[in-house]
């Protein structure tokens, strides 16, 4: 780590850079999310501070720091996937289309903020079966095999796998069992999908091909994207949020960010000084 | 160099032939047991091994039919105790329970599991048999039911944790509730583990003839309904074991051999089942 860097870090942290950019985006597009005032806790330590933010429709937002900053966090804080771990607590607002999300039954929340995880995790079941489980669970009327179709083609799977949908997820290669899991996640047709790290078990060829599929899935959903790489975060997304041990830094529309970030940190962080 | 060289060759040949003589002699034990039942009880395996009742005392021949049908009523019986009650104790100690009720219960299955077979037996009797006056197959059931539930738990309870954190929260994910999530996902998930488990216990108390000897009693006749005394495999065993007829000796190596083959079959069959469907990679 180079010493100049250093107090930068430990300095007293101001309030958020909202560049005009940022305050022109976020009055002309309508937003599916918003954040406000979150703080998180696990047991007594704190690991996210008065975080707030906008999530706009239709659009790719990737959330960028180090490890341990608090960014696989805040993504599980929008399907409340942080209840299943005993001790944590949230505290502050999330709203879906201007609803409260902490207010609302979690199963149909999940529903509608669709997840895709950091390792490919297919459930021991047929290919088919994988994509049909969201309908089948939630007693969805609409033809399944069509649904399942479309959803393979959403994720650019269909023409590798359609020969064999009933083989066992297993035997599908890394990358398109993560592009398995993103048609499970579409199958149900989600609002927002969250996705944390979708990529970092994945080899380049791969990781190019969901980050092609991610650019074309905004038409079906918002997506939010946490990624410890910043040239995908760069690749893919419309805006950007830096976060630095549990604060969020800079909040910019994803070129803004790269190249002219507003704060001294993210400067230092995305020319590689440290993280 | 070329003696320490020498001296390493040396315990590693040590150390290989002692491991493969040691892995040797467990698997030979299982064929040694085989072996000497097939020679003792093959020539009392026929037909009427399994369909006739045992012939008055003095005369050669008769069968044990009574005892393989009594074994297979109390195994049912057991079967129908304890994997219900083990299994879904196991998925309320897995998913629900946490910290204090968790380590209690999973301390008091340990201990109900090391709980000798006689005492279950004692308990059985005064729980079953003093109340309905009667030894029974329902009795000896209950007895074998007892003892197959710690086993049940435990394992299944291992199986269930061991199902990986990513698949529970893929389901969740998807807004399937907690319930769901476990029908549809862990369980069967941990399908396979939870049948040997099962299976396990079965064989475990199927040779069981301790709880038997005051709940079942033991019948050298048919004993129909439940209310009844009843013979069972290895209740039938001790008891010819122990006689003095040169035949019934034989009859009760016949009875080894049907009981262990019995065991072996159960599990071929589970074991062929158990290869269909997909199983969860170790990550």
């Amino acid at each position: 780590m180079h010493a100049s860097v250093r107090p930068v870090l430990s300095v007293n942290i101001p309030p958020i850079v909202t560049s005009a950019a940022t305050r022109e985006m976020s009055a002309a597009l309508s937003m599916r999310m918003t954040i406000s005032k979150v703080n998180f806790f696990y047991g007594s330590k704190q690991t996210l501070f008065d975080v707030s933010m906008g999530i706009a429709t239709s659009k790719v937002t990737s959330l960028i720091g180090p490890s341990g900053c608090g960014k696989s966090t805040l993504l599980r804080t929008l399907n409340r996937m942080h209840e299943t771990v005993r001790g944590a607590r949230l505290e502050g607002e999330i709203l879906l289309d201007a609803q409260n999300i902490l207010a609302q039954d979690v199963t149909s929340l999940r529903r509608r903020v669709g997840m895709v995880f950091q390792r490919p995790n297919p459930f021991p079941k047929s290919i088919f079966d994988n994509v049909a489980y969201g309908l089948r669970i939630n007693g969805s009327k609409a033809p399944i095999s069509e649904a399942v179709e479309k959803s393979l083609r959403h994720a650019a799977l269909w023409d590798e796998v359609k020969d064999h949908l009933h083989k066992s997820a297993y035997e599908l290669s890394g990358g398109q069992q993560q592009r398995l899991c993103i048609a499970r996640a579409l199958a149900v047709e989600p609002e927002v999908m969250l996705l944390d790290e979708p990529c970092s078990a994945l080899d380049p060829i791969s990781t190019a091909k969901i980050e092609e599929l991610l650019v074309q899935l905004k038409d079906l959903c918002t997506i939010v994207i946490v990624t410890h790489n910043m040239q995908q975060a760069a690749r893919v997304s419309d805006f950007t949020a830096f976060l630095l041990t549990g604060q969020l830094i800079e909040f910019s529309p994803t070129p803004q960010l790269f190249t002219t970030p507003g704060d001294p940190r993210t400067e230092a962080y995305i020319t590689g000084r440290f993280g | 160099m070329n003696s320490q060289l020498r001296w390493r060759k040396f315990v590693n040949g040590f150390m290989l032939t002692m491991t493969g003589v040691c892995a040797l002699v467990s698997v030979s034990v299982l064929f040694f047991i085989l072996g000497h039942l097939v020679y003792h009880g093959g020539t009392s395996i026929s037909w009427d091994f399994f369909t006739k009742l045992p012939a008055p005392v003095g005369e050669t021949g008769g069968g044990m039919a009574n005892a393989i049908l009594g074994s297979a009523k109390m195994l049912l019986l057991a079967t129908l105790i304890g994997v219900p009650v083990g299994f879904f104790g196991a998925i309320y100690l897995a998913e629900f329970s946490g910290g204090t009720t968790a380590f209690v219960v999973r301390y008091a299955a340990d201990l109900l599991n090391g709980v000798p077979s006689i005492v279950i037996g004692i308990f059985a009797y005064s729980i079953v048999v003093l109340p309905f006056k009667h030894f029974s197959t329902l009795a000896g059931g209950f007895a074998l039911g007892l003892m197959m539930i710690p086993i049940t738990l435990r394992s299944t309870e291992e199986f269930l944790r061991a199902v990986p954190r990513a698949l529970r929260e893929a389901a969740m994910a998807l807004g399937a509730s907690k319930w769901k999530t476990i029908a549809t996902v862990i369980v069967p998930a941990a399908y396979r583990g939870i049948l040997t488990a099962v299976l396990l216990a079965f064989a475990r108390v199927a040779g069981e003839t301790a709880p038997l000897l005051f709940t079942a009693l033991g019948n050298r006749f048919w004993s129909p309904g439940w209310n009844q005394p009843t013979d069972s495999l290895p209740v039938a065993i001790y008891r010819y074991a122990i006689s003095p007829f040169e035949d019934w000796h034989r009859q009760a190596w016949a009875a080894g051999l049907v009981l262990l083959g019995l065991i072996l079959v159960i599990n071929i069959v589970a074991r062929a089942i158990l290869s269909r469907g997909i199983a969860v990679p170790r990550s």
